[in-house]
């Protein structure tokens, strides 16, 4: 494993290079450049304000700032998760050419997709940043929490980006699962609601290794607080088991790529 | 660097024929179907075939190293494991230094990047990092001969300009090992040209050159050591010409292998003259070719092209039956289709090799191709040489001496 990791290390300015691609391409092929990594965040926020505010009239209490500020925080985390799972899962199909031509390690292709999503999020970022300021949410020093759930959630995302990007090579369906799951994966991770509307049940939830780092998004921007310590202990565990254990399942198929695809 | 580029050892591969589970909705039943059927585990073990059996070879630095076989030898899969795309069922296979290759050029093109942008990005997959390739950049971009245009997406290119810029970009990575396969048989003369530069370049820099082609005459001229696959096997390694003729030795026997599995295949190509099945003629002399073809699936619009190659495998004479005014054929299953072609052999001394190709013109897709399915000899009685035979005679001839033009001057 450590000369496969090496040899990756020799090939990064491929890896930067195919990302590069993978940016410039999404960027000039639509009309509206940029905009593009803000529209589905956009919708998301939009359709979590929506939600939020039918709960607080059911609840006979009106729409906080700070639950409008919770739902912007956590989507942006979601749409870059789900862009990158699935830019990754079709990776590896829709660079048959080079998969079966010439040599280098096809990590290259799942991991330069999630970079390529990840661009994303840091444009959509900035406009997050001016929507907070917009809703008068100020900064605490929990804030410096957010860079380490990022990259929990990064590590999380390329392992799983590995695992869907080998198996859709093998198994022609496994796109459409993947793509199914991506759809209806919102309703079992707090993107819209937040785990303490559940009470006790909420261990449950979290155990979605997601649920905590996108609470913990939440918590340390919007609540002024500081992440759920043993929750965020086993989001991370779970993301090193993902990555080490995609990169391993990755690598043990990938000789057979060239004549499976 | 030590003095050996490649060197395989006892390599084999195994494909498995049939059916092949490719999502979660065949393999799940398949799979809890097999736990009941434990017998279905040995048939599967039939299906399995080995495209290469105990292939082992050393190349030298500095040596061009030849490949030749009929489809399906073994050729194709030799070059993907030599490339690492592939990893050897049993059996090691080692590579000093860069290895590159001429196969697909423009495989890592993106439509809608410029030429620049593609420069960059083929550079990087084929090995080169940024600063070489940016150091290159010129001239791979006058190379390419496209400079007004570098800074168009690839997507408006025409297909000459993209095989040109991904050549160029191929050429100038500077590999230890240098593999081509077929780029001779694609693209014009000149590109054709620019490739065997190209080999000839990097062979005098000392680096090794795997060269797999269906161009004997290439072969014939460019290799030092040749090797001949067939089924996966090694039938011959050693002088060009040595294996070059037992690659020739029976060609009016087809190997199964070589039997393609398309709808329609050439099933026999036989050569005669006025009294039966003929191999020697003389210059000028009429020659019948009759092809026959068995369809096993429905195909329609097929014509055939027959044309002839000389030693070197230079293209003599083409011909086909839908451009001498015949219908083209559309046939059923089980069909057997047969043609005799006339030709006069206006050729001058030497052998050729008469080759049948199954083509539909309409989809440019060739069907099946027999090259060469015959052998046949000229033999002259001198005063010609060349391929042609225009049956030369002096009508004329006349000196005018000099000395007998009286000068004007009074």
């Amino acid at each position: 494993m450590r000369e496969q990791l090496q040899e990756l290390f020799k090939y990064r300015e491929l890896l930067y290079t195919i990302a590069y691609r993978d940016i410039r391409v999404r960027y000039k092929q639509s009309v509206m450049g940029f905009l593009w990594a803000l529209l589905m965040p956009i919708l998301i926020v939009l359709s979590g304000i929506v939600v939020r505010y039918g709960y607080a009239i059911a609840a006979h209490e009106p729409l906080k700032a700070a639950d409008i500020a919770s739902v912007a925080v956590k989507s942006l985390p979601w749409a870059f998760l789900v862009s990158s799972i699935r830019f990754s899962s079709l990776s590896l199909i829709s660079n048959k050419e080079l998969v079966t031509k010439i040599y280098f390690p096809k990590e290259i292709f799942p991991i330069a997709s999630m970079l390529a999503s990840f661009f994303d999020l840091v444009v959509a970022s900035g406009a997050l940043i001016v929507f907070l300021l917009l809703l008068h949410l100020t900064w605490s020093p929990y804030l410096a929490w957010a860079p380490v759930l990022l990259l929990t959630l990064v590590l999380l995302v390329t392992g799983i980006g590995m695992i869907v990007a080998a198996a859709s090579l093998y198994l022609r369906d496994v796109k459409f699962i993947v793509e199914v799951g991506l759809t209806f994966g919102i309703f079992f991770t707090p993107v819209f609601y937040e785990v303490g509307m559940f009470g006790d049940k909420k261990k449950w939830l979290l155990l979605n290794p997601i649920s905590p780092i996108l609470d913990g998004f939440s918590a340390c921007i919007a609540r002024h607080q500081s992440p759920d310590l043993g929750w965020f202990a086993y989001s991370l565990s779970c993301a090193i088991l993902f990555l080490v254990g995609g990169y391993i399942f990755f690598k043990h198929l990938e000789p057979g790529f060239a004549e499976s695809i | 660097m030590s003095d050996t580029a490649i060197i395989m050892e006892h390599v084999y591969k195994k494909f498995r024929k049939g059916e092949i589970y490719n999502s979660l909705r065949d393999l799940v039943p398949a799979l809890t179907g097999k736990m009941f059927r434990q017998q279905e585990l040995n048939e599967s073990d039939k299906r399995e075939f080995w495209a290469l059996q105990d292939l082992s070879f050393e190349v030298k630095a500095g040596e061009c190293f030849g490949v030749i076989g009929h489809n399906g030898a073994g050729k194709s899969t030799a070059l993907k494991i030599l490339s690492r795309i592939m990893k050897p069922t049993k059996g090691r296979m080692t590579v000093n230094g860069r290895l590159s290759a001429l196969i697909e050029v423009s495989a890592g093109f993106h439509q809608d990047l410029t030429g620049r942008e593609n420069i960059f990005l083929n550079g990087t997959i084929l090995g080169m990092t940024k600063r070489e390739i940016q150091s290159k950049l010129d001239q791979i971009i006058a190379f390419s001969g496209i400079e007004d245009f570098i800074d168009t997406p690839v997507k408006r290119y025409s297909s000459g300009m993209f095989a040109r810029l991904g050549f160029s970009v191929a050429a100038h990575v500077d590999p230890d090992v240098l593999i081509v396969d077929e780029v001779l048989s694609v693209g014009d003369s000149a590109f054709q040209q620019k490739c065997i530069e190209r080999m000839r370049e990097v062979l005098r820099g000392g680096a090794a050159v795997l060269f797999v082609s269906h161009n004997l005459k290439v072969v014939a001229e460019f290799c030092d050591r040749c090797l001949l696959l067939e089924k996966g096997r090694t039938v011959k390694l050693g002088k060009p010409q040595e294996v070059i003729s037992a690659y020739l030795q029976k060609p009016s026997k087809r190997q199964a292998a070589d039997v393609n599995s398309g709808p329609i295949s050439i099933s026999s190509v036989r050569v005669r003259d006025t009294a039966g099945e003929c191999m020697r003629f003389q210059p000028g002399q009429k020659a019948w070719i009759d092809v026959e073809l068995i369809a096993t699936a429905r195909c329609s619009k097929v014509s055939i092209t027959l044309y002839m190659l000389d030693e070197k495998f230079t293209h003599v004479f083409d011909t086909s039956t839908e451009r001498l005014g015949h219908e083209t054929a559309d046939l059923e299953p089980g069909d057997v289709y047969s043609c005799t072609f006339e030709l006069q052999l206006n050729l001058a001394e030497g052998t050729f090799y008469p080759a049948v190709v199954l083509y539909r013109y309409d989809i440019q897709t060739v069907y099946d191709r027999w090259e060469p399915a015959a052998t046949i000899y000229v033999s002259s009685v001198g005063g010609v040489r060349g391929i042609a035979h225009c049956f030369p005679q002096i009508c004329r001839q006349e000196i005018r001496r000099a000395s007998e033009v009286l000068p004007v001057r009074s």
